[in-house]
């Protein structure tokens, strides 16, 4: 049984302008354990596509089961307990509360799952250190680079050990360098058994994942497998070119 | 999350805009100041009318001679001797519901004992009067009645009289002068302290009714029975004013007045002028309940709308809360525990205020005030209140939002 399974799955927006058709009519099996990368120009679903996949959405059409659970037939809470157990997002623009640290930010998704906080506490320091943040967990959004500050987003994604880790663009606000620290994070989640789908425009970004689903005018029109590339080797690669690579950036 | 972490975070969003939500809670602080002040001041002044009454003795009536209308001109109360011993006797017998029937003469005069002198007020009256005011003695005995009947030259003083004639030795069984006649002391009352008006009541002699009339006020109340006042004691406050209907025609009767001649005496009911002397007080609390009212309806308002702005600000922040696995019912009691907190933060220094302003009122206006636990709770209780009524509507408009558009806002 696939984890994700999308049958026929449109979305059409009605508007006084007329009816936006932004995906219309995807077909889709995603099992668990891939690393899939969502490509397409502006405006071809991708963002729509993986909103309903992440129940944050729902279709006008078809049919999606989310690890064997019919999502349609779920309630808003439903919905809402599924994106807190078995999903984690991130985000372009990382979405993380700025008057909170970074400790309280990964402790959010287990507040609605109801864990104490002495549990919470430990978790999301666990979370932290999983993501090399260890010493950064009492410090505010704005005291993080953009890096730091994405990291502390997937592990909040990461913090209630879903199923599917979805990421919409998450290297998009990012230098090329950090990106790869990203794509190596989730590389390493990948082995670990996250199932990973990740929305890109950059080719370079695509290359890492082992399947790659292309989108045009909310319609799939291509879905190809590959050998992927290697973030950590190629992390290592480009600072073997650039010795400073502060000074290099 | 618990209610104290939600709590907390209500507090760290607040704090977060310390300014604003100051400015946002001045509608609660000062309609919550009203109310305290408003309570405090009228329970005070309703407990200053129940001690003077209590100090007055309840259900007290009291007939003045006068009101004697000769050729046009009024003349006021006391200006003539119309009222008698007989009259307050007849008023006991016949009016129902009457307890005591009192009749009083008061003049001042000197008391004089070993070489020390003290100006007060001589009562002349009989055993009803210590009945009708309720008034005990300290020590020694009330009048004998054989005493009053043929007017012995006997005294009961007051505290403040004890005290000033005779300092540190017992008045008990001393001879004293007034107006050059030697009067025993055969008792002391207790202490009354100060009259409505201010008062020193202790400040007083107590002689029988005749001896007053002969031996201190002189020849012409010596002659007839008259006495200034008759003080009557109902049974009951109901009884009050139909007792004093009844004296009235009794004593129009008795004094052979015809149907269009005025009454030649006044009576008042004592409990009724104790409770309009609480006008003042209680319309000054209406204006402190009328401030209340619209500062928290304003103070109501200001806090719908600092929330709605606090919700629009925090879209993205309530879609993230969505996105992480928040319910409608969780980003509800999260904006509405926020208005909430903001409401009773207003209420309790809204409280610290009022129990200020009462005081500096209560000393500015010689009010007592009370504030009792209950004022402050009921205080806490409806600003609390107007956070959840208030804060109802910014709270639903933040739960109903599309995780999706909210994600999206800028
Ligand atoms: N809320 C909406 N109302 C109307 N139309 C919408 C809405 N959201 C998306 N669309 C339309 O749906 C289509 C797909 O949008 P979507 O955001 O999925 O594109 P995308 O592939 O993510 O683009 P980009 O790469 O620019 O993020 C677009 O034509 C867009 O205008
Ligand atoms: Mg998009």
């Amino acid at each position: 049984m696939p984890l994700i399974e999308v049958r026929d799955l449109s979305r059409v927006y009605d508007l006084d302008s007329g009816r936006v058709t932004a995906l219309g009519g995807v077909s889709l099996d995603i099992e668990a354990g891939e690393l899939v990368a969502v490509m397409g120009p502006s405006g071809s679903g991708k963002s729509t596509f993986m909103n309903l996949v992440g129940c944050l959405d729902r279709p006008t059409g078809g049919h999606y089961r989310l690890d064997g659970a019919a999502v349609e037939t779920l309630s808003g809470d439903g919905l809402a307990e599924l994106r807190n157990r078995k999903l984690g997002f991130v985000f372009q623009q990382f979405n993380l509360l700025p008057r909170v640290d970074a400790c309280a930010n990964v402790e959010l998704p287990m507040v609605y799952a109801g864990l104490d906080g002495k549990t919470r506490r430990e978790r999301a320091l666990n979370a932290l250190a999983r993501v090399g943040l260890a010493e950064r967990a009492h410090h505010r959004p704005m005291q993080l680079s953009g890096g730091q500050q994405q990291r502390v987003a997937i592990a909040r994604a990461l913090v209630n050990q879903p199923r599917l880790l979805l990421a919409d663009e998450p290297t998009g606000a990012l230098d090329s360098r950090t990106a790869l620290e990203i794509l190596a994070l989730f590389q390493d989640l990948n082995r670990e058994g996250v199932t990973v789908v990740l929305v890109t425009h950059d080719a370079e970004v695509a290359r890492h994942a082992r399947r790659v689903v292309r989108f045009r005018d909310g319609h799939v029109i291509a879905d190809i497998r590959q050998e992927p590339a290697d973030a950590r080797a190629a992390l290592a690669v480009h600072d073997s070119a650039a010795p400073m690579p502060e000074a290099a950036e | 999350m618990s209610l104290i972490e939600a709590i907390r975070s209500a507090l760290s969003a607040i704090g977060a805009n310390a300014l604003r939500s100051a400015l946002t809670m001045l509608g609660i602080i000062i309609g919550v100041a009203a109310v305290i002040a408003m309570v405090a001041i009228g329970s005070g002044a309703r407990e200053r009318v129940d001690s003077q009454i209590k100090s007055l003795g309840a259900n007290l009536a009291i007939i003045q001679a006068g009101n004697v209308t000769q050729g046009g001109v009024r003349l006021g109360a006391g200006a003539s001797s119309t009222l008698t011993d007989e009259d307050a006797r007849a008023v006991a017998a016949e009016v129902e519901d009457v307890v005591a029937s009192a009749s009083v003469i008061t003049t001042r005069a000197q008391a004089v004992y070993a070489g020390t002198n003290w100006s007060t007020t001589i009562t002349a009256t009989d055993l009803d009067f210590f009945a009708a005011r309720e008034w005990g003695l300290a020590e020694g005995r009330l009048f004998e009645p054989e005493e009053l009947r043929r007017g012995e030259i006997v005294a009961i003083i007051g505290q403040t009289v004890a005290k000033n004639l005779f300092g540190d030795s017992d008045p008990l069984g001393q001879m004293f002068r007034i107006r050059n006649v030697p009067f025993k002391v055969i008792g002391v009352m207790a202490g009354k302290g100060q009259s409505a008006l201010g008062q020193d009541q202790d400040d007083v002699i107590f002689v029988p009714l005749d001896t007053g009339r002969r031996r201190i006020v002189g020849r012409n109340y010596a002659r007839d029975r008259s006495v200034q006042t008759i003080m009557v004691k109902f049974a009951s406050e109901a009884a009050i004013n139909p007792g004093i209907e009844q004296t009235r025609a009794l004593l129009r009767q008795r004094h052979r007045l015809m149907e269009d001649q005025e009454d030649d005496f006044i009576v008042r009911n004592l409990t009724e002028i104790a409770n309009t002397a609480t006008a003042a007080a209680s319309t000054l609390s209406w204006l402190l309940a009328a401030v209340a009212g619209v500062s928290l309806l304003v103070g109501g308002i200001g806090i719908m709308n600092i929330m709605l702005v606090s919700v629009t600000e925090r879209t993205r922040e309530i879609g993230l809360r969505l996105a992480v696995g928040a319910r409608q019912r969780d980003v509800l009691s999260q904006f509405l525990i926020e208005a909430t907190t903001l409401a009773t933060i207003g209420g309790a220094v809204g409280i610290a205020l009022g129990i200020g302003a009462a005081t500096a009122i209560a000393r500015f206006a010689g009010w007592p005030f009370v504030i009792s636990p209950q004022t402050i709770l009921i205080a806490v209780g409806v600003s609390g209140l107007i956070g959840v009524f208030f804060g109802f509507y910014p709270a639903r408009q933040a739960a109903r939002l599309d995780p999706i558009e909210a994600l999206r806002r800028e």
